[in-house]
């Protein structure tokens, strides 16, 4: 049995089923949230905290993706304050890698970058960090690149969930976090992947992408997830 | 008595793309001892392109320069294709060849008009503040306005295949991006004609002006030196393909046939605490008789022919200046080599965009992983030959680059001809050295079109000497690193 919970997102009264994030209901009624590591067809995780909202009665801030709706929540997805944090937390992503737009494969399909002119971020006021991690080619088609990886974990979960091979993972904590393949060997070594390529498709910047792939190619097409999870609930695969 | 003269600083050298000083210095009897051009800044692309893959190369090294972003891009893929080991599309090829003609085109016209004009136009006796293009512009706006139109003709040209005028995504290993439109091309030809019309005013202009400063002609760096260039199957003008050609001051032929791959064989580097840039020279002549020059000069006295009608008439003219006896060795026929050259590229992007090989869009790019572990590209970029030389890993991860730049090629005889220009200029130790004799000295290195910035980049190599002095110039300290 459903159950309706009734609440209001920027002054608007809404009433959303009880096991649907702040997000979703948000959506449904065009109101936007920014995201970056959310992505429909994903589990979400709360990692970029770019979602975050403000809830009537909580000091914190939580982030929409992963907050259920609950009866009579107030909830401000704008404010000063939350304009200030997203756009710190888009100028902390940015001096953490590497991102030089100008010669990134993603270039104009990226979406921190466009997150980061929504934003209007036109400067970083933090010391980048100018990381030394490295390339990592060694796989025979694909590349991660990992100064350009903001750790969103899409890639962790498209292989985990979707594909079920969870070659990805996270290692480390704070600053010194990183994605991995299998126990932290070369992709190329990483015999769990089976080169599906799911990976490449949801990365949100240019961390993933083929090899020989350059900015003028076409760009990542994230369609394939919305039509792998729908072919899924309706158990597509089997009957038709 | 007044102090002896010891030292004059010219800073920054205006009117070049880059930043370099000019130091004169004097020996005890107050005559010029040397001249050293100093080029200050550091670019590094050597290093931190280490560690990025041969397909991102294109893009990262057309960020050396603004002026000739073209050059190093081209070059870059070509370096690719070597990496990648694939042939490539014709049609790529061509595109890319109309590329770097439209190229020589804006650069030679920046170089000549934009840069160069004040110098060659205004009289000796103008002042510094008054020397520019904005000058020309007033006394002579019908020039100044073609000039302008010129190069952004060749950039339009650019824009037009390219996508932008600088820093495109267009030369990638193994082709191009995105085919020509008809439509495009169309418009490119349309603006031949007044291009053509352009180029025959400016040599008019140019051969005149030699003919009236022949006497000063003796002092503006006028001396002999090896050339190098790229040279066709025929022993034609080229820039994109070909093979090495160094000839020496009598015109004999020192080197022919030379597979650019090789070209680590016959040049060598030699480095000055003074500088950033790099002091290139051929190999089996050593430093002082292996000084060569590249550019328009050398490739037009190195080559036997241009192959297209109008530039050839020209060139025949050109060689006739020296009674046709061999190469001219004269630094001002930069500026007529650089004219003759532009309209060699209007022939040749004539003649290419005709062709309906180049507005193919079926067979554009070859694609394929790192197939070498090593990839040279060559071409002539508007200063001189340019070599981008990368080692890979077999994932195609540069692991090793080297940049050789025209204009680093150009040093020592840039160093010459400023030596030679200060010594004449300023024979006694009484002269009164005033800006206009500053201003000829510079003029001396802008007939080489020097671009500082595309040329300094190799790390280890530079022994750069810093220097801490008292107000008074006495050394107190000398701190450098020892050459690799």
């Amino acid at each position: 049995m459903n159950e309706i919970r009734t609440l209001t997102i920027d002054g608007q009264l809404i009433s959303a089923d009880a096991s649907v994030t702040i997000l979703e209901a948000a959506k449904e009624h065009n109101i936007h949230i920014p995201t970056l590591c959310h992505l429909e067809g994903l589990s979400d995780v709360g990692a970029c905290r770019l979602c975050l909202v403000e809830i009537e009665g909580h000091n914190r801030l939580q982030p929409a993706c992963v907050t259920r709706v609950e009866e009579g929540m107030v909830v401000r997805t704008t404010s000063s304050r939350l304009q200030k944090y997203r756009r710190m937390v888009l100028e902390l992503l940015f001096s953490e890698g590497d991102h030089i737009c100008s010669v990134c494969v993603a270039n104009n399909a990226c979406e921190l970058q466009d997150l980061a002119y929504a934003a209007g971020m036109d400067h970083v006021r933090f010391d980048y960090l100018h990381s030394t991690h490295a390339l990592d080619a060694s796989h025979d088609r694909f590349v991660v690149d990992h100064h350009r990886c903001i750790l969103c974990a899409r890639c962790v979960r498209v292989c985990a969930d979707v594909e079920g091979a969870h070659t990805w993972d996270i290692a480390g904590r704070g600053h010194t976090a990183h994605l991995v393949s299998d126990l932290a060997q070369d992709w190329g070594e990483a015999r769990s992947c089976t080169s599906c390529g799911k990976c490449l498709l949801v990365c949100p910047t240019g961390a993933l992408f083929a090899k020989g792939f350059v900015v003028s190619d076409p760009q990542n097409k994230q369609d394939f997830l919305r039509y792998i999870a729908n072919t899924k609930s309706r158990k597509a695969w089997k009957d038709e | 008595m007044a102090e002896r003269r010891r030292e004059i600083l010219i800073d920054p050298v205006s009117r070049v793309e880059g930043h370099a000083r000019i130091s004169i210095l004097f020996d005890e009897r107050g005559a010029v001892s040397d001249a050293r051009l100093h080029v200050t800044e550091y670019r590094g692309f050597e290093h931190f392109c280490r560690g990025r893959l041969v397909w991102e190369m294109p893009r990262l090294t057309s960020r050396i320069c603004g002026v000739c972003p073209v050059s190093h891009s081209v070059t870059s893929a070509r370096a690719g294709d070597d990496i990648l080991a694939v042939a490539v599309p014709r049609t790529a090829e061509q595109l890319r060849r109309v590329l770097i003609l439209a190229q020589w085109v804006q650069s030679h016209a920046l170089s000549f008009f934009h840069l160069s004009s004040p110098d060659l136009l205004l009289g000796r006796e103008t002042r510094a503040a008054e020397r520019d293009f904005f000058a020309v512009m007033r006394d002579n706006a019908e020039f100044a306005r073609r000039g302008i139109r010129l190069r952004k003709w060749g950039q339009d040209v650019i824009a037009r295949i390219a996508g932008r005028r600088i820093h495109s995504d267009y030369a990638i290993p193994g082709g191009v991006a995105r085919p020509l439109p008809e439509r495009d091309r169309d418009i490119i030809l349309d603006g031949l004609p007044e291009a053509h019309n352009t180029m025959r005013q400016a040599l008019d202009i140019m051969k005149a002006l030699l003919e009236t400063r022949d006497g000063e002609s003796e002092m503006a760096g006028n001396f002999p030196s090896l050339f190098m260039g790229l040279v066709g199957a025929d022993g034609g003008l080229e820039y994109y393909d070909g093979h090495l050609r160094i000839m020496d001051a009598a015109g004999n032929i020192l080197a022919d046939g030379v597979d650019p791959r090789g070209y680590r064989d016959i040049i060598a580097e030699d480095t000055e605490p003074w500088s950033y840039l790099t002091f290139p020279y051929y190999a089996p002549l050593g430093r002082d008789a292996g000084m060569y020059r590249v550019g328009p000069l050398a490739r037009l006295n190195v080559c036997a022919h241009t192959g297209s009608p109008k530039s050839d008439h020209e060139l025949a003219e050109f060689r006739q200046r020296g009674g046709g006896r061999g190469p001219e060795h004269h630094s001002l026929l930069y500026h007529l080599a650089r004219l003759i050259e532009v309209l060699f590229a209007l022939e040749r992007i004539e003649e290419l965009l005709i062709d309906p090989e180049t507005l193919r869009t079926d067979t554009l790019r070859s694609r394929a992983f790192s197939n070498r572990t090593q990839g040279i590209g060559v071409t002539e970029a508007p200063r001189g030959t340019l070599f981008h030389n990368y080692s890979a890993g077999s994932d195609g991860v540069i692991t090793h680059v080297d940049l050789l730049i025209a204009t680093a090629q150009n040093n020592l005889a840039m160093n010459r001809s400023i030596r030679q220009i200060a010594a004449h200029c300023i024979p006694r130790a009484d002269t009164d050295v005033d800006e206009r004799i500053l201003n000829r000295i510079e003029a001396g290195i802008r007939s080489y079109d020097p671009c500082f910035s595309c040329s300094t980049h190799a790390l280890g190599r530079m022994p750069m000497q810093i220097e801490f002095r008292t107000e008074e110039g006495r050394v107190l300290g000398r701190f450098s690193r020892t050459p690799r």
